[in-house]
């Protein structure tokens, strides 16, 4: 899909010129760390001309570079001379371009399946449903894909259910991206479910522990059209929405803050009834189908023990209540369990989060999605704001994704153990 | 060929989209946007808030982010901007003619460098006016060891030296980019358009803001005036409680000596019709 993308910028840039002829693309597989940095060095210079399709991220992962003609025996030379090996996966450009996109675009399908997935990267929605169909299909035993409903643009929205078997064991449940803009929660989603299956293969504790007693279910993007809709352009318009994409009272305004929606003090302060706003909360409480549609689940399923949301941007770990400030009845333990997270959050990378109840840390909030879990029995119920605090905010670079998602699973795997070792 | 690449661009352009989406491209339509502060009512936190405050709460938080978008009107630079790295003590108190002041120990860091830089430490007053009309609030600022950081000066000399040739005429957009990549070249520009930013930021903040530059929309260099370099930027700017996206144009200039000068800022609404001006 990448690939399909990048050829179709190539032509959208240039507006079907000829200006291709005789470029390469180059598959570079780094070896080693000091390979990497090279590389690294190599695409920040943006005078060099090299047209990066891939990023240099780890020695894992091929590095694709479209290289202009001009500078082929350069860079190749220079590649030879530092003895990190490349193979020329497109002999010319133009040519190719005319005669072999659809194999190209077959090609990259399979690739996307067969080769190992970038988690050091930001995807579209269908790169995203992509990767959840093959690991299914890598995990079969554990892992399945349930289909909770459409969005309100008719789009799929699917958990992921981590089990070992067994009727409605009690369960957990994370969901991310129901604010569109905020990227880095999907990314971190998309790693968290290759770790925790990878974990479970591998027998790593506490994985095993907690699924031999508990389900687990994923849902990576809970809000899909906001999702795509951060995708059309770089434009604020496109890169900074929000909320859904639903129509609304106001024809000039669109969306509701999927966040606001939720049937817990519906109406009260610390949301907007005005459509254009940020944190419009709709017209009445679950009329978005999305938030309609993980209500309906949820409370079908009767035995969920934990509801984790995760957001982006300030690090912050938080409880309820949004909508009041007094303390909420669980209150010593929620705020010790979230401690004791954030200190393993902590312990990766040093990143310090800071811990308390959503009207304390943020700002009343009313109709949020951890209010609703914890009003309906689920105690454990938190909210994590990830990196970073403010330097980038939602512009989160893709570098960072893995190391977020890293400490951010040390705080949740310590959540988790939590409830599954304190029934109720 | 030209009708060929046309029709096959519109091609790839339909195969692109896995569902026909509702919207298109986000058109440039009104949207009716609300003051860049919006006013919101009090709330039982700010009620409260007066006395000790708890350092990890927002009333303690939003003041530090005002001391350091004042710490960053006067320190920062191409090379250096502070960000908040956590608030240690603070307390609130109403003063006479019906504004609070905050008391404020934090610690803050170079985001230049990193997690890895030293933290600096930090106290600072920030009054909030409580008048009619928003007004900006007052900062009063001490930070330790502010001059034996690690001085920028020839990276700051460097960077002056290359741009401030008249043929120099740097133009650019979405800094960073979508999915955070920013060049190298482009972080000197990006650190500039954040202290220029901070003076607005400053100057629109109140009890119920908290903000912070989301990203740079444009920069573009204009001629050099006074052996200052000249940069105009439109920035945009998160406001965190709120959660609104607010767009700014600015005209900054700079040089080693002089530090960061804001000469116009102007709000850039946008719904086109909007005439409401911002505070």
């Amino acid at each position: 899909m990448r690939l399909y993308l990048a050829v179709f910028a190539l032509l959208a840039a240039v507006h079907c010129e000829e200006l291709f002829n005789g470029d390469q693309v180059l598959r570079i597989n780094a070896e080693s760390e000091n390979h990497i940095q090279i590389l690294k060095k190599l695409e920040r210079d943006v005078d060099s001309g090299l047209d990066f399709w891939t990023h240099a991220v780890s020695t894992e992962q091929p590095v694709d570079i479209r290289v202009p003609h001009s500078s082929l025996y350069a860079l190749k030379d220079f590649l030879k001379k530092n003895n990190i090996p490349f193979t020329v996966i497109i002999n010319n450009v133009q040519e190719h371009l005319v005669r072999e996109r659809e194999e190209m675009v077959r090609n990259a399908k399979m690739e996307s399946k067969t080769k190992s997935f970038n988690f050091a990267a930001y995807h579209d929605l269908e790169t995203i449903y992509n990767f959840m169909d093959t690991l299914v299909a890598n995990h079969s035993k554990l892992i399945s894909k349930v289909n909770i409903g459409s969005t309100y643009e008719n789009r799929s929205m699917y958990v992921l259910k981590f089990s070992t078997g067994g009727e409605k064991k009690p369960a957990i449940w994370i969901d991310a991206g129901i604010h569109a803009r905020e990227w880095i929660s999907h990314a971190t989603a998309v790693w968290l479910a290759d770790r925790i299956a990878k974990d479970f293969k591998e027998n790593r504790a506490h994985v095993p522990s907690i699924l031999s007693q508990m389900d687990i279910y994923l849902m990576i993007v809970a809000n899909p059209d906001g999702y795509v809709f951060t995708h059309i352009s770089s434009s604020p318009l496109s890169r900074f929405w929000c909320k859904s994409r639903s129509a609304t009272s106001n024809p000039k305004c669109h969306g509701v803050d999927l966040n606001r929606n939720w049937d817990a003090e519906f109406g009260g302060p610390g949301a907007s009834d005005d459509p254009c706003a940020e944190d419009y909360r709709g017209p009445s409480a679950q009329s978005e189908i999305e938030v309609k549609n993980i209500v309906k689940f949820i409370m079908s399923h009767g035995n969920f023990k934990s509801f984790m949301t995760l957001h982006s941007y300030m690090q912050l770990l938080m409880y309820p209540y949004g909508y009041i400030g007094i303390d909420a009845p669980d209150w010593p333990e929620l705020h010790d369990v979230a401690t004791k997270a954030s200190k393993a959050l902590n312990s990766w990378h040093g990143t310090v989060y800071k811990v308390g109840s959503i009207f304390h840390t943020i700002d009343q909030a009313s109709g949020t999605s951890v209010d609703w879990a914890y009003l309906r029995g689920i105690k454990y119920s938190f909210a994590f704001a990830l990196r970073d605090t403010g330097e980038y905010g939602f512009l989160l670079p893709a570098d960072q994704i893995v190391s977020t998602a890293r400490e951010t699973w040390f705080a949740l795997r310590y959540i988790m153990k939590y409830v599954c070792d304190h029934p109720y | 060929m030209k009708t060929f690449c046309s029709v096959w661009l519109l091609l790839s352009l339909v195969e692109l989209s896995p569902a026909p989406p509702a919207s298109q491209e986000p058109p440039l339509a009104c949207t009716g946007a609300p003051d860049p502060a919006p006013p919101q009512p009090e709330t039982a936190e700010d009620m409260a808030s007066t006395g000790d405050l708890e350092p990890t709460h927002y009333p303690a938080r939003r003041a530090a982010q005002v001391a350091l978008h004042y710490l960053n009107t006067h320190h920062g630079s191409p090379f250096r901007v502070f960000g908040l790295q956590q608030v240690h003590k603070a307390s609130a108190e109403d003063v006479a003619a019906g504004g609070r002041k905050y008391k404020l120990d934090f610690s803050v860091t170079d985001w230049g460098s990193g997690s890895a830089g030293p933290a600096l430490r930090c106290s600072a007053d920030v009054l909030f006016p409580r008048t009619e009309r928003h007004s900006a609030p007052k900062v009063e600022l001490h930070c330790e060891a502010l001059q034996q950081i690690n001085s920028t000066a020839q990276e700051d000399d460097a960077f002056y030296q290359k741009y401030i040739s008249p043929d120099s005429t740097v133009s650019a957009r979405d800094i960073p980019d979508s999915f955070g990549n920013m060049s190298e070249e482009m972080q000197p520009f990006w650190r500039l358009a954040r202290v220029a930013a901070s003076f607005i930021m400053l100057r629109e903040s109140s009890e119920n803001t908290e903000f912070n530059m989301a990203k740079v929309a444009s920069i573009t260099q204009q001629e050099s005036s006074e052996e200052q370099l000249m940069l105009e930027f439109v920035v945009l700017l998160h406001d965190f409680p709120s959660q609104e996206i607010v767009q700014w144009k600015l005209l900054a200039s700079w040089s080693p000596d002089r530090g960061v000068r804001v000469l116009q800022t102007e709000w850039q609404p946008r719904c086109p019709h909007a005439t409401k001006p911002p505070n």
